[in-house]
C-alpha cells in the first residue's frame, strides 16, 4: 500500500506528525528504530512543556503523546529504514524488516547525545561513561560523579545526580553555565554541586571500568589526572554537551547546513512532498515544544501537498 | 527469565555451565523496560538453546559493577561463568540482542 504520509521517529515531533496526520483522515504510518519517545523518554522531568505539571516525567508525556496517536488510528511500526528514494512522486524507504511507500515523508529522527570525542571514551561507555542519567545515576549511589557541560541539560541531570551520588562536579569549557537562570540557582544553592571552570576532558582510562580521566585547563593548558578514591574505585562521567542531528541516511540526498536539516518555515525540505521536523533540522530551539510545532506544521503541509499533486 | 539476586547470581550465573544470557536493568532505564519484552520475545525462540535471566541493578548494585557493569542497559552473554560478550547502553537494541544471541547458539 501507498501511505498518505509516513513519519520517520517517534519522538515528540513524530508523534505530532502523527497525531496532526492522522486526526485529518491522512493514512498515516509512524516507524521507529528503538522505542518511542527519543531523547525525552530519559528525562526525569519535563518542566518547561506547557501544561505538563503533574506526572511531567518524559516516560508520561509521552505515553500520552502515543496514546492520542493511537486513538486517531495512526499505526505504528518498529523497524529500521536503511535507505531512501525520494525524488520520485511515490517516495519509497527500505527498511530492514520491510519496504513502505508513501505520498510525502516527514523526517522526525530527531538527534543523539554529542560524545565528547576522547581517547578511551568509547571503550568506556556503560562503563562509567554515560549520556543518560535516569538510565544509570543508581550505579552511583555515594560514589563520586562528573557531569561535563554547562547548558541545560547538564545542569538538570547534575542536579538529579545529586540524589545518588556524594558529590557532583559539573566540568564546564567556560567560566559561567550557559543553562538557564532558574536552573543555574538551584545547582549554585546545592551544596553537593561543585564546579571545575575552564575545563576539559581530554582522556578517560580505566581497564573494563572507569579509573581516571585527564582534564585541561583551557585558559592555563595546564592538564591533570583525577583519580577515582580508592575506596570507591570507580566514578562516574555523565556527558551532556549538545547533539548531533541523526540524519547520516540522507547526506548528498536532501540539503543540509552542519548536518541538520534545512527547511522553510513549512518544515518543506529541498525535495518536494519531503518535509523535516524536530532536533535534526535547522533552528534555534531544540526543544519538546519545538518538536511538537514542527511535527503539527509538517502533518498540515503534507496534506496540502497530497491535495496539491495527487488526485484520489 | 530467571530473575537474578545478591543470592542466587553465583549459582545462576557464574558457576552455571553453558550459556547464560543476563539482561542488566533498572526501574527508571527507560531503554531497558522499551528493551526488556524483545527478550522476552527471544527467551521463547531460543530459550531452549540459552538460559535467559535478568538482574535489576538497584537491587544488587555492588554486583553488578563487580561484573564491570556500570551502564544500562547491558545484555551480556556468560559462557561457563566468564563473560564473553556483551551489548552495551546505545548498541543495545532489539536487532543487536538477537544478533548477539545468534553468535552463540
Amino acid at each position: 500500500m501507498v501511505y498518505d504520509v509516513v513519519i520517520i521517529g517517534a519522538g515528540p515531533a513524530g508523534l505530532a506528525a502523527g497525531l496532526y496526520a492522522s486526526r485529518a483522515r491522512l493514512t498515516t504510518l509512524i516507524i521507529e528504530k528503538e522505542s518511542e519517545g527519543g531523547q525525552i523518554k530519559t528525562t526525569d522531568e519535563v518542566a518547561n512543556y506547557p501544561g505538563s505539571v503533574r506526572d511531567a516525567s518524559g516516560p508520561s508525556l509521552i505515553e500520552r503523546m502515543v496514546e492520542q496517536v493511537d486513538e486517531f488510528g495512526a499505526k505504528r511500526v518498529l523497524d529500521e529504514i536503511t535507505s531512501v528514494e525520494l525524488e520520485g512522486k511515490i517516495k519509497v524507504l527500505k527498511g530492514s524488516k520491510e519496504e513502505y511507500k508513501a505520498k510525502t515523508v516527514i523526517i522526525a529522527t530527531g538527534a543523539v547525545p554529542r560524545p565528547i570525542g576522547c581517547p578511551g571514551e568509547k571503550e568506556l561507555t556503560g562503563r562509567g561513561v554515560s549520556y543518560c542519567a535516569t538510565c544509570d545515576a543508581a550505579f552511583f549511589e555515594d560514589l563520586e560523579v562528573f557531569v561535563v557541560g554547562g547548558g541545560d541539560s547538564a545542569v538538570e541531570e547534575a542536579l538529579y545526580l545529586t540524589k545518588f551520588a556524594r558529590k557532583v562536579t559539573i566540568i564546564h569549557r567556560r567560566d559561567e553555565l550557559r543553562a538557564a537562570k532558574s536552573i543555574q540557582e538551584k545547582a549554585f544553592k546545592n551544596e553537593k554541586i561543585e564546579f571545575m571552570w575552564d575545563s576539559v576532558v581530554t582522556e578517560l582510562k580505566g581497564e573494563g571500568i572507569l579509573e581516571s580521566m585527564v582534564v585541561k585547563n583551557v585558559k592555563t593548558g595546564e592538564e591533570r589526572e583525577v583519580f577515582a578514591d580508592e575506596d570507591d574505585g570507580t566514578f562516574g562521567v555523565f556527558v551532556f554537551i549538545g547533539f548531533n542531528p541523526a540524519t547520516k541516511l540522507f547526506e548528498g540526498i536532501i540539503e543540509m547546513e552542519n548536518g541538520y536539516i534545512k527547511t522553510d518555515d513549512d518544515m518543506k525540505t529541498n525535495i518536494p512532498g519531503v518535509f523535516a521536523a524536530g532536533d535534526n533540522r535547522v533552528k534555534s530551539l531544540r526543544q519538546v515544544v519545538t518538536a511538537t510545532a514542527d511535527g503539527a506544521i509538517a502533518a498540515v503541509q503534507a496534506e496540502k501537498y497530497i491535495n496539491e499533486n495527487f488526485e484520489d | 527469565m530467571i530473575e537474578l539476586n545478591k543470592e542466587n547470581f553465583e549459582q545462576e550465573v557464574l558457576s552455571a555451565e553453558g550459556y547464560v544470557l543476563v539482561d542488566f536493568w533498572g526501574p527508571t532505564c527507560e531503554p531497558c523496560k522499551a528493551l526488556m519484552p524483545h527478550v522476552e520475545a527471544y527467551e521463547e525462540k531460543y530459550g531452549d538453546k540459552i538460559k535467559f535471566t535478568s538482574l535489576d541493578i538497584t537491587k544488587a548494585r555492588r554486583l553488578a559493577i563487580s561484573q564491570k557493569v556500570l551502564g544500562l542497559p547491558v545484555i551480556a552473554i556468560y559462557k561457563d561463568g566468564e563473560r564473553i560478550d556483551a551489548v552495551v547502553a546505545d548498541e543495545a537494541t532489539p536487532a543487536s540482542v538477537e544478533e548477539l544471541i545468534k553468535k552463540y547458539i
